[in-house]
């Protein structure tokens, strides 16, 4: 069932195997943090539809020739995301599921941050702000080539607060690169705060439409407007797209939503099984047998 | 010294740049507002399509160039030297180092003879932070023909590479035949008193302390170390076991730079004495080229006082002086 879900060739997948993904998604990298002992699960718990809606329907990819010259780019500026981006290429196959328990562990190559040494990463990332400037770049080459290549690179909310993400949105709308496509993890919340007690962010759209940003926004965790919203961003030309996409950081997991403890800790054997069994509840396999 | 041509290591920056657009197709170059200044204006003119202004925005610069490497292409990244690698440090260190991309980074206007702009113009700096960083390559040309053929020699080169030039023109020591190999050292002039290990604008300063000191009856070797990473410690060792002194000469803080290096391999291998020249821990200020190098102790003047010192101490304990 799961090996059905098809991406580029055409339709999109069914809902309901998209939502059972992002729930086996969710358990494994919930898993794989208890495992590695540490990590950031707020944020990784969040992206999981974005990711989803990207590597099951949107990117054109091949998990069996990650380096395929006619592939999609994809950059996780917040590269502390990256329990969220290793889960989803372990599901997507490009490498074996097995080697998640490894993450954070000496000679692994899941680093604690975005390692391009993992099949499918383009790119190290983990000081933040600098994924946006690297996606115009790669989106300046496609463009100098005459390629159709595009290229998402998703940020977090926190990481806004970094100039550099200003620079590169600058660039981008002012070089009309509308084969990039921004996407922003709106879950309000960084590593010591809520973002509107630290540095508020608003009015965030029209921020990215100041700086020439063609501004989606939609619930991050709606599959299907997600899915719409990169539709939308493919056809829109002349200037770039930014998805401002509204999550619940820690989403899935009770004690975890908007909790800034929980950005950057893994949790312990309690609350690893209490995290689990509050996932079994929910678990939209029994959703769609009903 | 009877007088000599000078030329703008820049001049050899833009020249080869040319060079390059016109010899392959993959080569990009990127400015942040400094197309005239870093001379990169000769290729906007020619190849628009592959040169991109990207504005007073450094950070942003090194990431659209990792960007660009990332999908095959060339990126020359070219500003001051200040600019370019204090305040893009972390871009170089995490986006390109980290990742060992294929970006080329020059920084033009290194050094104290950026003169009258004075201490924030001035890098002093840049070589010690580049050299640190894993997978990066350091070049200090020491003229203009050696900064083109160094320009040329950085496109074919893998990795990361810095070039770190300086902004006045100076004198022409090499000849176009003269070989160039990136991490090949060159014996200028060989002598049997002490070695003279010098890079960048200081490389000429040296030659005329070498002429001055054989005048006197020294035999000063000279050696043109402009890559100072990765060093060749093979030229190293075998000049300096030749002579037991060392005197090492850069337009650079003393610490980390090039008379880092030479001494953390002689420390390591051929412990003996040595003396550096550059600028000693501090700022520079505003003042031309000419009247700066004298005020903070890089003429061949300088050189050749330290070579006289190691000489007259050689075979005695190494001297502990209070500076």
């Amino acid at each position: 069932m799961a090996g059905d879900l098809g991406n580029t060739l055409g339709g999109r997948p069914g809902l309901a195997e998209l939502k059972l993904k992002a729930w086996e998604i969710r358990r494994d990298i919930l898993t794989m943090l208890h495992v590695a002992g540490s990590g950031h699960p707020g944020g990784s718990l969040s992206e999981v539809e974005i990711l989803v809606t990207l590597y099951y329907y949107k990117l054109r990819h091949n998990p069996q020739n990650p380096g395929w010259e006619g592939r999609d780019r994809f950059i996780l500026s917040k590269g502390h995301g990256c329990a969220g981006l290793y889960t989803v290429l372990a599901h997507r196959g490009f490498f074996p599921k097995e080697e998640l328990s490894t993450f954070r562990k000496p000679g692994s190559r899941l680093q604690g941050h975005a390692y391009s040494g993992v099949p499918g990463v383009e790119v190290s990332t983990g000081s933040l702000g600098q994924g946006l400037s690297i996606a115009n770049g790669l989106a300046l080459a496609a463009r100098a080539d005459d390629r159709d290549t595009r290229v998402y690179c998703l940020i977090g909310d926190g990481e806004m607060d970094e100039g550099q993400i200003w620079e590169a949105s600058m660039t981008a709308g002012f070089r009309q690169l509308d084969n990039v496509c921004g996407i922003v993890d709106r879950n309000g919340i960084q590593q010591d705060s809520f973002t509107h007690l630290i540095k508020d962010l608003e009015p965030l759209d029209r921020k990215w439409a100041a700086c020439g940003w063609n501004v989606l926004e939609v619930d991050g965790h709606d599959l299907d407007a997600l899915m719409d919203a990169f539709d939308t961003a493919a056809v829109v030309k002349g200037r770039p797209t930014v998805v401002i996409a509204r999550t619940v950081k820690g989403k899935g997991v009770s004690f975890m939503e908007n909790q800034p403890e929980w950005h950057g800790r893994a949790p312990n054997r309690q609350e690893l099984e209490q995290a689990l069994a509050e996932l079994e509840r929910a678990c939209p396999r029994s959703e769609g047998d009903a | 010294m009877p007088e000599v041509k000078k030329a703008s290591l820049r001049d050899g920056l833009g020249q080869g740049l040319l060079e390059l657009g016109r010899s392959r197709s993959d080569v990009f170059v990127l400015t942040g507002d400094l197309a005239e200044s870093t001379r990169t204006h000769l290729f906007e003119r020619e190849f628009p399509e592959r040169f991109l202004n990207m504005g007073i925005a450094e950070q942003d610069m090194l990431g659209t160039a990792v960007g660009l490497s990332l999908a095959g292409k060339v990126p020359f990244v070219c500003s001051f030297s200040c600019f370019i690698c204090s305040r893009g440090y972390d871009q170089i260190r995490v986006s390109i180092c980290y990742n060992n991309q294929n970006v080329k980074i020059v920084g033009t206007h290194g050094g104290i003879t950026t003169g009258p702009d004075g201490a924030t113009a001035q890098s002093l700096e840049d070589i010690a932070i580049m050299r640190a960083l894993p997978n990066m390559t350091v070049i200090v040309p020491g003229d203009a023909i050696e900064t083109r053929k160094a320009t040329v020699a950085a496109a074919s080169f893998p990795g990361p590479v810095f070039i770190r030039l300086g902004r006045p023109p100076v004198p022409v020591i090499s000849a176009e035949e003269d070989p160039f190999e990136i991490g090949k050292a060159r014996v200028l002039r060989t002598g049997q008193d002490v070695t003279l290990v010098a890079c960048g604008i200081m490389v000429s300063e040296t030659l005329h302390a070498a002429e001055e000191l054989a005048a006197e009856g020294i035999g000063a070797g000279v050696v043109n170390m402009h890559t100072i990473k990765p060093l060749d410690e093979g030229t190293i060792l075998k000049t300096a076991r030749s002579t037991g002194a060392v005197v090492t000469a850069e337009e650079h803080q003393v610490h980390g730079g090039l008379g880092g290096a030479v001494a953390e391999t002689l420390a390591r291998k051929y412990p003996c004495h040595i003396e550096m020249v550059a600028v000693n821990d501090t700022f520079g200020e505003s003042g031309e080229p000419e009247e700066l190098k004298e005020r903070y102790g890089l003429t061949w003047r300088h050189i050749r006082e330290r070579a006289l010192r190691l000489v007259r101490n050689k075979g005695r304990p190494h001297p502990i002086r209070p500076d």
